[in-house]
């Protein structure tokens, strides 16, 4: 399965991993730029989905018979797989969710409402998913909490020099993302996590967009809690992880409620599993799980380090290209930035840019890609959104400059 | 419009990209009976809609201003000039076949529709849809009230 080397990689070779890159789409070979929005899935996730489903589907933790005894094995080893890869210290603190937005949404809920009162700060960026945003909107509302915002710089790097004003002894939470799924920024994690510990606040790290694309261990950044997708790392939709320090994990009261989270019910109360079953109430996404797992092994078949690299040599030679293009103008030039790239055009807006793209075969994201309050920030309603994987190649951002460059003659 | 244009072509005509650079009734009306702020929540595109209203209840003045894609934005500009000085009714039946033109490219009185049958190229981008469709909501609305403000969204309404 694994056709590289860790040192050098054939990327060309692993497209052949992914079968929907053979599709054509209205008559042209696929260029599929919108990876910060969902990747694809190579044919090691789908079999091993497929293959649960022909030789192992039961429920879990719940059948005593044979196949509920695979069904159960397999979603636990999963657990493993996914503590292994993000350097947790047990699996325990390993639990499954649909994905980045339920994670967030559990910590916000469960944790928040236990463990945060009126008149407490929630710190945020201004560069928040409003999967960071609304969930904590939504508890100050519920318990008087006040929302703070580390601002962002016009290059789009965070106002690291406002943090010590900002993260006061108010602060409870300090919630942000590792990567901007719009501007491509990454953030100094090991930094922020290390200074909201010094004010004795949790921390909360939107992985979504870094957690495929490098390595990653919790230990060395240093957070309480770590949320991220299946989906937009090979795996299937529907699956996506919080990591807690155990510590933490186990002072949380139940959030959602029903079978496989209690040990005991009467008709009056119940008592509850230990985490990470406490909050996996009702049946899991059983494949799904299995499929992240083997999401991981493909890619670290691949090398998070050799698949960083990739994103930053790609970034850096699409945005030498984009340059090329009249009227062109890129939003966010951070240094340090991963594989995506948020544009304008004079020529056209986005929506008209994204319909014009995709009938030459373009996936583009055109809009404000979840981030309205940064698209105000830098005074854009939206913008179009170029967002790269391992399987893309320097043959794709050529066309994609061809495609942009016809768009400029088109609506001139 | 030849039968060889490409879907591109025919969804951004010279005639749309003209209107979208240079919207015709653009502006502010100072004395509106009715201002609708039409929003496309999706995308961020606005049409801000003022109207006047003759003794009949027809359109005396429409102007708008706002900013959005070629597509909201030409069927804006196309809209307001093809709209001016039209009984309620005719806007209406205006309406329902323009809605019939961008959805399924059908519509019973093409003649009715004149200049706004260069909208027709929409049907084949579903997506597109509700881009060419906000303007006409406003109007929608802004026959519904005699007075005031108010503000129509592309999407349902918000529980707030």
């Amino acid at each position: 399965m694994h056709k590289v080397a860790m040192s050098r990689v054939d990327w060309s070779a692993l497209r052949e991993d992914f079968p929907i890159l053979r599709e054509r789409v209205n008559g042209h070979p696929l260029i599929y730029f919108d990876n910060a929005a969902s990747s694809q899935k190579p044919s090691a996730v789908l079999n091993v989905v497929r293959s649960y489903y022909e030789h192992e589907n039961a429920n879990v933790h719940r059948g005593l018979h044979a196949l509920s005894a695979r069904a159960t094995e397999h979603y636990e080893k999963s657990r493993h797989r996914v503590a292994d890869f993000i350097g947790a210290t047990s699996a325990d603190e390993i639990v499954f969710t649909r994905g980045t937005t339920e994670s967030i949404n559990l910590v916000a809920q469960a944790w928040g409402g236990r463990f945060l009162h009126a008149g407490d700060v929630i710190l945020l960026t201004e560069m928040e998913h409003h999967s960071n945003l609304v969930p904590w909107q939504l508890l100050s509302e519920r318990i008087g909490a006040q929302l703070r915002f580390v601002p962002v710089h016009d290059d789009g790097t965070l106002a690291l020099e406002k943090l010590s004003s900002l993260l006061t002894p108010e602060v409870k939470m300090f919630a942000f993302t590792h990567v901007s799924n719009s501007l491509g920024t990454i953030n100094p994690v090991v930094d922020l996590c290390q200074k909201a510990r010094g004010v004795g606040a949790v921390t909360l790290v939107d992985a979504a967009q870094s957690i495929g694309h490098m390595p990653l261990n919790v230990q060395e950044l240093g957070c309480d809690f770590l949320a991220f997708s299946g989906h937009k790392m090979c795996a299937p939709t529907g699956i996506g992880v919080l990591y807690a320090r155990s510590e933490i994990l186990k002072s949380i009261p139940p959030w959602h409620g029903g079978g496989e989270m209690i040990t005991s019910v009467t008709l009056e109360k119940s008592s509850f599993k230990q985490p990470p079953h406490r909050f996996e109430a009702g049946t899991p996404n059983i494949a799904g799980a299995i499929g992240l797992a083997a999401a991981i092994d493909y890619i670290e078949g691949i090398g998070r380090a050799q698949i960083f690299q990739h994103d930053v040599d790609f970034a850096t030679y699409a945005l030498k290209r984009m340059a090329e293009v009249p009227g062109l103008r890129v939003l966010g030039t951070a240094q340090e930035r991963g594989g995506v790239i948020s544009f304008v055009m004079d020529a056209a807006h986005p929506h008209d840019l994204t319909t014009f793209a995709d009938r030459y075969g373009l996936a583009l994201r055109g809009g404000h890609h979840c981030n309205q309050p940064l698209m105000r920030r830098f005074g854009v309603t939206g913008t179009s959104r170029a967002s790269f994987y391992f399987y893309n190649t320097r043959e794709e951002i050529d066309r994609t400059i061809d495609i942009l460059q016809k768009a400029v003659g088109f609506f001139k | 419009m030849s039968p060889e244009l490409g879907d591109l072509e025919e969804l951004y005509q010279e005639v749309i990209l003209d209107h979208s650079r240079r919207p015709r009734n653009f502006g502010e009306l100072a004395d509106a009976a009715v201002r609708v702020h039409g929003d496309n929540p999706a995308c961020g595109d606005e049409i801000h809609l003022a109207v006047k209203f003759n003794g009949d209840g027809g359109l005396q003045e429409i102007k708008f201003t706002g900013h959005g894609c070629a597509i909201s934005q030409a069927s804006a500009s196309l809209m307001t000039t093809k709209l001016k000085g039209k009984s309620r009714d005719e806007v209406e039946e205006m309406l329902r076949a323009f809605h019939d033109l961008v959805t399924s490219g059908n519509n019973d009185s093409p003649k009715k529709l004149g200049d706004l049958l260069v909208m027709r190229g929409v049907r084949k981008f579903p997506q597109r849809v509700k881009c060419a469709m906000l303007p006409w909501r406003a109007v929608e609305q802004a026959l519904r009230q005699s007075e005031g403000e108010s503000t129509v969204s592309t999407e349902e309404p918000e529980f707030a």
